[in-house]
């Protein structure tokens, strides 16, 4: 393991920035004794090189989508195309002021109108507001809104209905909001349990939150149906957009009955993880709720672009200024490069290459829902437990090919699951060498188990002592 | 333009492998009535149609670059070295995953270790988590952890909190059982012993912000001291860029400190992406939200870093956890924690005193113009508010014509504060940019 920044010494003497004219004592005469520093911090003191240095070694020791294949399931790791990164970090775009008055910054506006209308078109609803910088806080900006809308019509709901399926942020964002939480099962099917959903349906409901396709890569046929039955109890639904890779160009939520759509711009629309975020969570609503939307909207008014000045009913603000706008301005390029017809691409590829994978490797793991899929799947390890073999050994024995490991242990209903997303992005030539390396591991397993039990080997460090990480917790030097 | 790899002819071979007859077999559970025809959306784009697109849509916003920034009020134009960028916009870091997998991500692991221990000597608090979406709603989560902490149902906000803060933290705040209490200002300033006033056994946290939204540094200590009294937190809401000169919330007994991290190596980029940092002392660790990274051992008892204390987390504890949080902002955080081993003790200093210098003189100047005068006479770091007295429409109209952007007015915020400016001068500024406002306030 490279040592700290810390422990590594050289010359710093912060020569890249001017030297003050005046004396420090001078300077210093405009601060109270009693509010100016005492100690300095104990920040590294290295020169230029030794940071770039240390930084380069760090970087090596990751895996990335620009070096390793990647099917995380209900991640979406695709390829972020890099002239998307040189767009949003131009001159025009990011060098300028979220307070600069609207003519001076019409082209970001545009940007911005275009994304609300862009994204309206693609989930079928009709606005979107940008804020969110992540699909939690689009969760929480949504559940806002529910609340709001409940509440402009004298009602209160106090329960929110999340399938057993569903990502953790769905259950969090709702208690955050102070919503009871009820979960509802998942059938044989990989399906919502209609019978289940039937039975916790009731006048207390605010609304139903549903990932489409689900984390199990299934698409709810019965969506229509639902959508009726959570309407006819005065409830909402919420569409997570985790998934919605697998829908563009196909179907929209809209038109499923979703009230309220949040995206992860970070997902399917090529925003970068960049090691855990930024992302963008937008998040579209129909008609009724518009007025419930945070503040600011960007309007249209003759040519030019400009903030809603008024939203009295909007459920404020969730976070400064506009939201994440060097994320959103990435993916609004993508959409333009795509346009229509590659837009749906995306979907198209993203369900061939899963259901490709899905059917090579239908012969080693087991497959709790063998039907076709949509962009990802779940299969089960659980024939190879029954060997000594866990799933989590098989996403460790990946990493020494090369290969990331898939989502495993989620979604929870599942045993020993392991969640594939390939994404449209990849080659078959990628996903053959996937199915070569998993049946290399299958072999393993029957061969000389120890191998994959102790995987990995190839990494700059193995398994890991999580115990003691999080018994005596060493969050940072002293 | 379409990113995929595989060609028409590949797409049907994998058709074939899978053994459906057409695409429309594989997605038959979409029923039909929602399917849709073409999207109306116009045709893509070739890479260099899309640059060229986006270069003209770019012309049109007046930028730092031809113009003279004097905007601030939560992001400021500060200078990022190269070596910010080109670290952290490689592959590596920018088109990884959160780093789950511990075994693949060290590097990032590593950096977020290394950010939190630089975070916390900024700070003087005990610990760091590894990065929030902004300041305000940092400031926001860190009142909810108070109200939980403490179980009391009180929180007083200062008047003089940045009034975007103010409302993020009303909206996180709006579906608990609380009561947020607005301290007022006078002179720009929170005065103390209205805070002891405010404060009783109920009252769960104060909130200072160190610069306050007019840029004025509150008496913090007496701030934390009458919070303390009553047993109730003090929530410091901090500016990392003068933490090089101006007490750190540590000094003056914080139990959590948050702020806004942009200045720290990020461009201000319209507002977003930034991130927000988040500290607490080690009573409160385990109610912090977000991801932590710890440093622990592999099974080759060599040292290696992996995230820890997830129990707190959503994916683990789900509507039981400390917050919702997931994706944060760790590539902003990551450029901090470039930024501040670049900065150094030394260049932490400089620019510190730069910024402090830089405003000062920038106020001098200002306030010996006839018509200018200072809206207090607190003590402030890089930021300042100023009366001008002078027609605001044709202020405007000489600031860009001298290329100048901003100050800002703060009527947008308070529609009383008629020609009240609050005007930002980072390190950046020359004297030859000062000229150029000073120009244009005279020209009104």
């Amino acid at each position: 393991m490279s040592a700290s920044i810390f422990e590594k010494h050289s010359h710093n003497d912060g020569s890249w920035l001017p030297r003050p004219a005046g004396a420090e004592t001078e300077v210093l005469a405009c601060l109270p004794e009693a509010l100016r520093r005492r100690t300095a911090p104990k920040l590294p003191t290295v020169s230029e090189l030794d940071v770039v240095r240390h930084f380069t070694t760090l970087s090596q020791k990751n895996f990335c989508i620009d070096t390793n294949f990647y099917p995380l399931g209900s991640c979406t790791m695709k390829y972020n195309p890099k002239v998307l990164d040189a767009i949003a970090a131009s001159t025009a775009f990011s060098q300028i002021h979220p307070y600069q008055d609207e003519e001076q910054v019409q082209g970001a506006l545009k940007v911005l109108y275009e994304m609300q209308k862009l994204l309206s078109e693609i989930t079928g609803m009709d606005e979107f507001t940008l804020q969110p910088a992540a699909g939690a806080h689009g969760e929480f900006c949504g559940l806002l809104i529910t609340s709001a809308y409940h509440k402009s019509r004298g009602v209160t709901k106090r329960k929110v209905l999340i399938p057993d399926s569903a990502h953790g942020t769905n259950p969090a964002s709702a208690a955050l909001c102070g919503y009871e939480v009820v979960q509802i099962k998942t059938d044989v099917r990989g399906l919502v349990d209609r019978a289940d959903l039937e039975a916790k349906l009731d006048d207390d409901v605010a609304c139903l939150m549903m990932t489409n396709p689900s984390t199990l890569g299934l698409f709810e046929e019965e969506i229509l149906e639902i959508a009726r039955a959570v309407h006819a109890k005065g409830g909402l639904l919420y569409y997570d957009g985790a998934n919605m890779n697998a829908l563009v160009g196909i179907c929209r939520p809209g038109d499923m009955g979703f009230d309220i759509v949040h995206l992860n711009l970070h997902k399917t629309f090529a925003v970068p993880h960049g090691s855990g975020g930024p992302g963008s969570g937008p998040v579209g609503v129909k008609k009724d709720l518009i007025p419930h939307l945070p503040r600011p909207r960007v309007l249209k008014k003759g040519g030019a672009y400009a903030f809603e000045k008024d939203a009295p009913a909007s459920i404020g603000k969730l976070r400064t200024y506009y939201g994440n706008f060097g994320a959103v301005i990435r993916s609004y390029a993508y959409i333009l490069a795509l346009g229509a017809e590659g837009l749906e691409g995306i979907a198209r590829n993203a369900i061939l290459n899963a259901n490709y994978l899905k059917e090579k490797l239908k012969d080693i793991f087991e497959l709790p829902y063998p039907g076709p899929c949509m962009h990802e799947f779940v299969a089960s390890a659980r024939s190879q437990k029954a060997k000594g073999v866990r799933a989590l050994d098989i996403a460790k024995r990946l990493l020494d090919h090369g290969v990331h490991a898939p989502t495993v242990y989620f979604p929870l209903i599942v045993e020993e699951a392991m969640m594939i997303e390939p994404t449209e992005t990849e080659s078959k030539e990628t996903l053959d060498r996937f199915v070569e390396i998993l049946r290399s591991i299958q072999q393993e397993i029957d061969q000389d188990p120890q191998k994959v039990l102790e995987a990995p080997h190839t990494t700059p460090v193995s398994r890991m002592d999580e115990v003691r990480a999080a018994r005596q917790p060493d969050l940072r030097l002293r | 333009m379409q990113y995929v790899s595989n060609s028409p002819g590949t797409q049907e071979q994998i058709l074939k492998a899978i053994g459906a007859g057409s695409f429309e077999d594989l997605i038959r559970n979409v029923p039909k009535s929602i399917r849709i025809g073409r999207l109306n959306i116009a045709e893509g784009l070739s890479e260099l149609e899309l640059v060229r697109a986006l270069d003209e849509t770019g012309a049109v916003n007046r930028n730092f670059k031809h113009f003279i920034p004097y905007l601030g009020g939560g992001c400021y134009d500060h200078y990022v070295p190269a070596v910010v960028d080109r670290l952290a916009l490689r592959g590596e870091f920018i088109t990884a995953y959160t780093p789950y997998q511990g075994e693949a991500s060290q590097g990032t692991l590593q950096s977020i270790y290394e950010y939190q221990t630089a975070i916390c000597e900024l700070t003087g608090m005990d610990y760091s988590n590894a990065s929030m979406y902004d300041g305000a709603s940092s400031l926001a989560e860190a009142a909810l952890l108070a109200l939980r902490h403490t179980g009391r149902r009180r929180v007083i906000l200062p008047a003089s909190l940045h009034p975007e803060y103010a409302e993020v933290v009303r909206t996180y705040l709006s579906f608990v059982d609380c009561q947020i209490v607005t301290v007022p200002w006078k002179k720009g300033l929170t005065d103390p012993a209205e805070i002891s006033r405010a404060v009783d056994a109920d009252t769960a946290a104060v909130i200072v912000q160190q610069p306050n939204f007019f840029g004025l540094l509150e008496d913090a200590p007496a701030l934390a001291a009458a919070a303390h009294q009553a047993g109730a937190l003090l929530i410091a809401c901090v500016n990392p860029v003068s933490l090089g000169v101006v007490a750190p919330p540590g000094e003056y007994g914080a139990d959590i400190a948050v702020g806004e991290g942009q200045p720290l190596g990020n461009p201000v980029s319209y507002g977003g992406p930034h991130f927000g940092f988040f500290t607490v002392q080690e009573p409160l660790l385990r109610r912090m939200p977000g991801r932590i990274c710890g440093r622990t051992v592999d099974k080759q008892g060599r040292t290696a870093y992996v995230l820890t204390l997830q129990a707190r987390e959503q994916h683990i504890r789900r509507e039981k956890a400390t917050s919702n949080i997931c994706t944060n902002q760790a590539l902003c955080a990551l450029k901090g924690a470039i930024y501040l081993s670049l900065l150094g003790p030394a260049g932490l200093r400089r620019l510190s005193l730069l910024n402090l210098d830089n405003a000062h003189r920038a106020f001098r100047r200002l306030t010996e113009l006839p018509g200018v005068t200072p809206f207090s006479d607190g003590p402030f770091f890089n930021e300042f508010a100023v009366r001008i007295e002078r027609d605001p429409v044709k202020l405007r109209h000489n600031l860009l014509k001298r290329r100048v952007l901003g100050p800002l007015s703060l009527e947008r915020f308070y529609p009383d504060m008629k020609n009240t400016y609050l005007v930002a001068v980072t390190e950046k500024r020359t004297d030859s940019d000062l000229e150029q406002l000073c120009a244009a306030v005279e020209e009104s």
